[in-house]
């Protein structure tokens, strides 16, 4: 549904980011995006979001398209009127609105009034999967903890009704528990009500274990694709994303030798 | 201190405050939406009080266009504030999007001149004294009360009709913000404009908003001024009393500038009611020096909003 073509960003007129990223999101899939810092994952969410205007870059190649209809042209919030949902790198709550106002704010542009039945059932289907935010409507969010406010931000993604949700480092920052908790629930949204998701992590291995297809990034291109079946299997995944040796050990830091293989894929 | 003066002093402090404090608001608006601290605010205050003269049958160049009564001509005047303020946001502030804020206060400086100018061209630079209103200096609202001067408290109806129009349009305001979709956006936006945008928010759309309700409530502020103390350029620097009790207050606090008005215009006529006259113009002074203290105390101001820093 989602499909990003050969794009190339380049940030204040000089700095190149992006040097010809394609990938393609199907419907009702997973899809991971993973790679290093630096890497150019969010900066490609930035690209598909429009908000790469505010910050100086520039799509200057290349095009986005939704379902056939380019959007790499549009304001980022025509951008979440065509579906597309984000969940921010680092959460981004509106610290002094309660969490149920954040949740509010994910829908405010649909004609709805916030009291109106589709919405209350949309507020339910957040709590649905997010049972904690319940109890914790009424509490102000910026004093939430980490992965509450996760949760929230997730939540208010899912208050637009998106047809494709990208989210930006759902990890970050979390311990490794909630972020097991946090990932199974992604997956659960993702199995029960259908919408794709483009999930950007550095995470590799929790994000392989939900995603159905995956692609890898570095230093601004793509340098791996395909299901994640085949690529859990894949050495050079293996080795630098996973931690592993071919014999499954930890790696040793002394074997300097995979640098050499590294540098194929920077080509 | 003059005793029997003060309970009369502290019933007109506190409708004069809250004229001070519908006016504050506006202030509060503009800032909690784009961050900016509107200079010319007290302008547009001043502005509103001229259209409504204006369309209430005063004279442009001499020449008499509309004579419409105070009521439709408050109306008239609302409605073209608010063109005001969509073109200020449209045309001024739009263009000065990603400039250093301090860049956009300035700008706010240069187009309160702009207003000034723009008003003594078309309206004559001279206090207008033929304001209508709707009541005279004789109608007076005594009560009963043991102990003040001659036993009564005096209150001018004009002053109490303005705190009223202006206690009822802060809270039609505070509602609007607290429960409306739209109050929510405009509170959304107020926090972080990048992620507003991202939840689907227009935030120019917000800011354009925000320009127009701030043009109305400067336009409702300079009528009740006006039918209190008259139409003249001077108006504006009523401003120079709503600042101290926007600061007091806390810059995003609706609630806080009317609490801020109300203790502006209370320490005002406190003052004025001990006769002091060893320090001059003590009454404009008294508002600054609780401000002083007050953000000494509590630097956010009473109900500023606490900056939420997770470590």
């Amino acid at each position: 549904m989602l499909k990003v073509n050969n794009i190339e960003v380049i940030y204040s007129d000089v700095i190149l980011v992006l040097r010809g990223v394609s990938l393609a999101v199907e419907a009702g899939q997973i899809t991971a995006l993973l790679g290093a810092n630096g890497a150019g994952k969010t900066t490609t969410i930035k690209a598909i979001t429009g908000l790469l205007r505010s910050q100086q870059g520039k799509v200057t190649r290349g095009s986005i398209e939704l379902e056939g209809q380019r959007i790499d042209r549009l304001s980022p919030d025509a951008v979440v009127r065509m579906g597309i949902a984000q969940v921010f790198e680092g959460r981004r709550l509106f610290s002094h609105l309660t969490v149920e106002e954040n949740l509010l704010t994910g829908m405010v542009f649909r004609p709805e009034s916030t009291r109106s039945a589709r919405v209350r059932a949309d507020l339910e289907q957040v709590y649905h999967f997010f049972p904690r935010l319940q109890e914790l409507r009424r509490r102000t969010a910026g004093y939430l903890s980490g992965g509450e406010q996760q949760m929230v931000a997730i939540g208010r993604a899912l208050m637009a009704r998106p047809r494709l949700m990208l989210l930006d480092e759902p990890s970050l920052g979390l311990a490794p528990l909630l972020v097991q908790e946090i990932f199974s629930i992604i997956k659960r949204i993702n199995a029960e009500s259908g919408v794709a998701m483009l999930l950007v992590e550095q995470n590799a291995a929790v994000a392989l274990s939900i995603a159905h297809q995956a692609y890898v990034m570095e230093t601004g291109r793509v340098v791996l694709n395909g299901p994640t079946e085949q690529l859990v299997e894949n050495a050079d995944i293996k080795e630098f994303y996973l931690g592993l040796t071919q014999l499954g050990e930890r790696k040793s830091y002394r074997d300097v030798k995979h640098y050499r293989r590294r540098k194929r894929w920077l080509g | 201190m003059n005793w029997p003066l003060v309970p009369q002093q502290v019933m007109t402090g506190i409708l004069n405050g809250g004229t001070i404090a519908l006016i504050a608001l506006g202030i509060v608006l503009i800032f909690k939406a784009s961050e900016v601290y509107n200079f010319a605010h007290g302008h547009l205050v001043m502005l509103g009080a001229f259209l409504t003269w204006w369309f209430a049958g005063g004279e442009e160049l001499g020449n008499e266009l509309f004579n419409l009564p105070l009521w439709a001509a408050t109306l008239m005047a609302v409605l073209t504030a608010m063109l005001v303020g969509l073109a200020i946001e449209r045309v001024i502030l739009r263009p000065m999007t990603g400039q250093p804020v301090l860049a956009i206060i300035l700008v706010t400086l240069g187009l309160s001149q702009f207003i000034e100018g723009g008003v003594s061209i078309l309206f004559g630079a001279q206090p207008k004294s033929n304001f209508p209103t709707p009541f005279s200096p004789s109608d007076v609202i005594r009560i009963p009360f043991p102990g003040a001067f001659n036993d009564t408290i005096i209150l001018k109806q004009s002053l109490v009709a303005s705190f009223v129009v202006a206690a009822v349009a802060s809270a039609v305001f505070i509602l609007f913000f607290q429960y409306t979709k739209t109050g929510l956006a405009m509170r959304a936006t107020a926090e972080n404009h990048e992620v507003a945008q991202g939840v689907g928010i227009r935030v120019s759309r917000i800011f354009g908003l925000s320009w127009a309700i701030a043009g109305v409530i400067a336009t409702f502020g300079g009528v009740l001024l006006a039918t209190v103390s008259g139409v003249s350029l001077n108006m504006a620097t009523v401003v120079l009393v709503a600042f101290p009790a926007v600061l007091l207050g806390g810059l995003e606090s609706f609630g806080g500038a009317i609490v801020g008005g109300l203790i502006v215009g209370l320490s005002q006529a406190l003052v004025q009611a001990s006769r002091n006259i060893e320090v001059r113009n003590s009454a404009e002074i008294v508002p600054y020096i609780l401000l002083l203290i007050i953000l000494i105390l509590k630097p956010e101001g009473l109900f500023g909003q606490k900056r939420i820093e997770r470590i």
